[in-house]
């Protein structure tokens, strides 16, 4: 399992708990890489048919998983408030809460009265909400953490400071050192191509700003309809108005997306236009302290979808890895649904759209 | 309503402390356009700080009157937010009062002085539990420590002169203890002829008035109360006893604050920015003057700051004698560093259970098994606070040899509605090769 | 302490009414008012000033209203109102 980011750690823990004998090798250490830039947020998406199927799944099992993890892992089951600021929105919203219902997810519509209730924080002004009080927050290193804990409770050994130079037919190599094994799962995220080349993933990088502790400034993660348009288009940058409670009370605000290679840089301009969203949301963020701000990299594929499953190029080769913004959220799912494909058992959801296979259709296609 | 305010000037100085002040001077003594920023209500940073109107030292007063004299604007409580640059041009982004203010200008002089070094130790957190530093500057501030009992315990030159401030406004000096020995301390106290002035009144205050409450090879182990300090365990190797206290001042010596100098990408040496001989640091333009550069107090402090104003005004070779000065300055510098570098027993006074990070409560039980700062931060949320770590971060680099992590802006805490008025036309960050561009190291995105 | 000769200005420190020295800061009245304690922990420890000089953030206290700043770095001026933690529930808690 090359990688010990929220994937890795879900799919070694799925692996190994299925009786596999799994090996963790882990450039830095647990959950330190994108896993640890990210939101944390545990969300049910509808942008595809097969992005609904996954996170719902997913969340299916995180919430079952989460009264057995430690609390470190901070998870606040705060739900989503997706808000609509006009009665277009509105219309969207209404569609949103069908496309859930028929996959088995309760919502309810909050109208202005009840989301200013629900939210005081956000402006008057706006038409309604989605509430999905299914959803929730984690704190994303240690949840990595916890899940890599439960794989080595399961028999799997972990190396952390360790890097890969290359993967071979059942194998891998660490300088001179050769690792034989019977399969190997790439789980390096937004690194992934440069062990495998072909995978299309390229870094899609996003700032947040954090805040002092300011609990009760906002109860549920907050979302804008146009959250899902940003995240969809793989153009130019964008930002989109998502805020989220943290358990220490500290306010995470977010969304940016823009295509800059690698550069950690902070990018004041992305930064001031997602700091503006928000205040047109949330006005009273204008007095709020912020103590740090910092970037990640998502690691984005073109049809907005992970590839999970086998890599036909190489004999033992499998693939986990490209869940753009929604790692946390599936990574319970990516992990089962890998262990079921390696252990040739029935999948719960339908494999074919995460298979790796399709970039050849991808290539042709963009 | 215009977002930000903004401001176009030659020089910019950060901070108006000894170094800022000198700097700023000399620059404007030469035409250039000075603005200085400072964060304080009054100039002077620590060492001269004093309230409106209050008496102050007479070389303070005169370099305050000069720097009034100067023409140079001082913005006061003025937090510096980020630093940016173009080939040509320098911007700053501070926070006014809860206003931006950009300020640009063509160099800039970093003149950000020093703050305490903490080391945790049982107790450390207790309320009535201050830095010695930060007694200096809440006396100054018009603190009365009059009828405490208070206990000075740390190391360094900074020792006597603040016990002797604080035995001058009233306070019952109980103990004043200095963790390096005896015979090193004296050797510094031989050497002093060569450099008069603060130090030497206080080694002169101590013969006179201490008499034995001062003792050298003795530090505090742990402080004792329940919601405020009620005595102190002291120890000098041999025997340990305890003091009643009201108060205590403690504090290992100073760390250059030298995270604006990181921000922007000017190499740092072992804590220090490193700087030329006309005191550019490694990003042209970018000067650094002062603790920045090495602790040295304010006599060096005020040379280095003189010699970069003047740099910043003019090509042309810079005086002999203030080289010279600089020289010998620093030399005895690091004598005192020799002097009181800390004793073995310092670094293992804190338990698991003592709180290492102030602001998020965390105890160096948690964060010893990280294996760098970041990782023990993201897993423990140690330097995660308001101070950015700037309390914990040198201790935790002095009892687990971790290294920094990187620095972003904003360097200080502000509010939502200056973060985003961060924005402008100034695009990229500076060109100091500072930024990895390969993918093995930036696959973790900044970090967090 | 020395005496300038200014007028002293009333502030209110947790709904009580002083009367101090003009120019001192928050923090320095908040210790001669006999109030150690500006703020409690993550995990309700008191804390007070530290550093002095506006580093260490443990003496946030509310000013006129506005939560977590510094009482070190703000001068008392007429009217001032201030409250520190432990006479509030706010800040510093989970």
């Amino acid at each position: 399992m090359i990688g010990a980011g929220i994937i890795g750690a879900a799919c070694a823990e799925a692996l190994a708990r299925a009786g596999l004998s799994v090996l963790v090798l882990e450039r830095e250490f647990a959950g330190g890489g994108t896993t640890a830039a990210g939101m944390g947020h545990l969300v049910v998406m509808d942008d595809s048919p097969a992005q609904l199927a996954l996170t719902t799944y997913s969340e299916r099992l995180w919430n079952a998983l989460l009264p057995e993890l430690p609390p470190n892992v901070e998870y606040e089951a705060c739900g989503t408030l997706w808000v609509a600021e006009d009665d277009e929105q509105l219309d969207a919203i209404r569609t949103k809460h069908e496309v859930y219902a028929a996959a088995g997810v309760a919502t309810e519509i909050l109208d202005p009265v009840q989301l200013a209730s629900a939210e005081p924080q956000l402006r008057p002004g706006l038409a309604g909400a989605l509430r999905v009080p299914g959803d929730g927050v984690i704190y994303p290193p240690l949840a990595a953490l916890a899940l890599l804990e439960r794989a080595r409770a399961a028999g799997a050994r972990v190396r952390e400071g360790v890097c890969v130079d290359a993967i071979g037919a059942r194998e891998v190599r660490i300088g001179t050192e050769r690792i034989a094994c019977d399969a190997v799962v790439n789980a390096a995220g937004a690194a992934a191509p440069a062990l495998t080349p072909g995978i299309p993933i390229v870094p899609r990088k996003g700032h947040l700003v954090i805040t002092d502790r300011y609990p009760g400034f906002c109860r549920h993660q907050l979302v804008e309809l146009g959250y899902l348009a940003s995240a969809h288009t793989m153009s130019s940058e964008s930002v989109a108005f998502n805020v989220q409670p943290r358990a220490t009370g500290q306010i995470l605000i977010g969304s940016s997306r823009e295509l800059a290679g690698w550069d950690p840089a902070i990018n004041p301009a992305i930064v001031r236009q997602m700091l503006d969203r928000a205040l047109d949301f949330m006005p009273a963020l204008a007095r709020v302290s912020a103590i740090r701000t910092w970037t990640g990299f998502r690691p984005a594929t073109p049809d907005k979808l992970p590839l999970i499953g086998a890599w036909d190029e190489t004999p033992g080769l499998w693939i986990a890895a490209g869940h753009e913004g929604l790692g946390i959220t599936t990574a319970l799912g990516t992990g089962q649904l890998l262990a079921d494909l390696v252990l040739e058992r029935e999948p719960a959801i339908d494999p074919a759209p995460f298979s790796p296979s399709r970039v050849h259709a991808m290539a042709a296609e963009h | 309503m215009t977002d930000s305010d903004r401001l176009q000037t030659g020089l910019a100085v950060i901070g108006a402390g000894p170094a800022g002040i000198a700097a700023a001077v000399a620059a404007a003594g030469c035409a250039v356009d000075v603005v200085v920023l400072d964060r304080g209500l009054e100039p002077g940073g620590q060492i001269w700080r004093h309230r409106a109107g209050a008496p102050v030292p007479r070389v303070a007063s005169q370099w305050l009157a000069r720097f009034e004299r100067s023409g140079a604007q001082l913005l006061r409580g003025t937090a510096v937010i980020d630093v940016r640059g173009t080939a040509n041009r320098i911007e700053i982004i501070a926070d006014q009062g809860g206003r931006a203010l950009h300020v640009h200008a063509r160099d800039v002089v970093l003149a950000t002085g020093a703050r305490e070094l903490f080391v945790p130790f049982p107790g450390w957190t207790l309320p009535g539990v201050l830095g010695v530093g930060g007694a200096q500057a809440l006396l100054k501030s018009g603190a009365s420590f009059a009828g405490q009992r208070i206990v000075v315990a740390g190391s360094g030159p900074l020792l006597l002169p603040v016990a002797a401030s604080l035995a001058h406004a009233g306070a019952h000096l109980v103990a004043v203890a200095e963790q390096a020995g005896g015979a090193a301390v004296a050797r510094f106290g031989a050497g002093l002829w060569r450099s008069p002035g603060l130090v030497a009144q206080a080694m002169r205050y101590r013969a006179r008035f201490l008499g034995t409450r001062y003792r050298t090879g003795t530090w505090v182990t742990a402080a004792h109360g329940t919601d405020r300090l009620t005595h102190v365990t002291l120890t000098d190797g041999a025997r340990t006893w305890d003091e009643r206290a009201d108060v205590l001042c403690t504090g290992y010596g100073l760390v250059p604050n030298i995270e604006i100098a990181r921000l922007v990408g000017c190499a740092t040496e072992r804590g220090t920015v490193v700087v030329d001989e006309r005191q550019v640091t490694t990003i042209p333009r970018v000067y650094a003057v002062g603790e920045a550069t090495g602790i040295g107090g304010a006599p060096l402090a005020i040379v280095e700051g003189t010699l970069a104003g003047l740099a910043v005004a003019s090509p042309r070779a810079l005086p002999a004698s203030l080289v010279r000065q600089r020289t010998a300055l620093r030399q005895a510098a690091a004598r005192m560093h020799e002097a009181f570098a800390l004793r073995p027993e310092i670094r293992t006074l804190a338990t698991r259970d003592t709180i290492v990070c102030r602001c998020e409560d965390v105890p160096l039980g948690a964060v010893q098994s990280a294996r760098c700062a970041r990782q023990g931060k993201l897993y423990t949320r140690a330097g995660m606070g308001p101070c950015q770590g700037r309390i914990c971060g040198p201790a935790l680099e002095l009892l687990l040899g971790w290294g920094e992590d990187t620095v972003r802006s904003p360097v200080e805490p502000t509010s939502i509605s200056v973060l985003r008025a961060d924005a402008s036309e100034a695009t990229g960050a500076f060109m100091s090769g500072h930024q990895d561009a390969s993918p093995s190291s930036l696959t973790t995105g900044a970090r967090q | 302490m020395s005496k300038q000769g200014a007028r002293p200005v009333r502030v209110t420190v947790n709904q009580r009414t002083v009367d101090v020295p003009a120019g001192v800061t928050v923090a320095t009245m908040l210790l001669d008012a006999g109030i150690w304690s500006t703020r409690t922990s993550v995990h309700g420890e008191p804390r007070g000033p530290l550093c002095g000089m506006g580093v260490c953030f443990e003496c946030r206290v509310t000013i006129d209203g506005v939560s977590a700043q510094r009482a070190c770095l703000v001068a008392v001026r007429d009217g001032i109102r201030v409250e520190t933690a432990t006479a509030r529930t706010s800040d510093g808690e989970r």
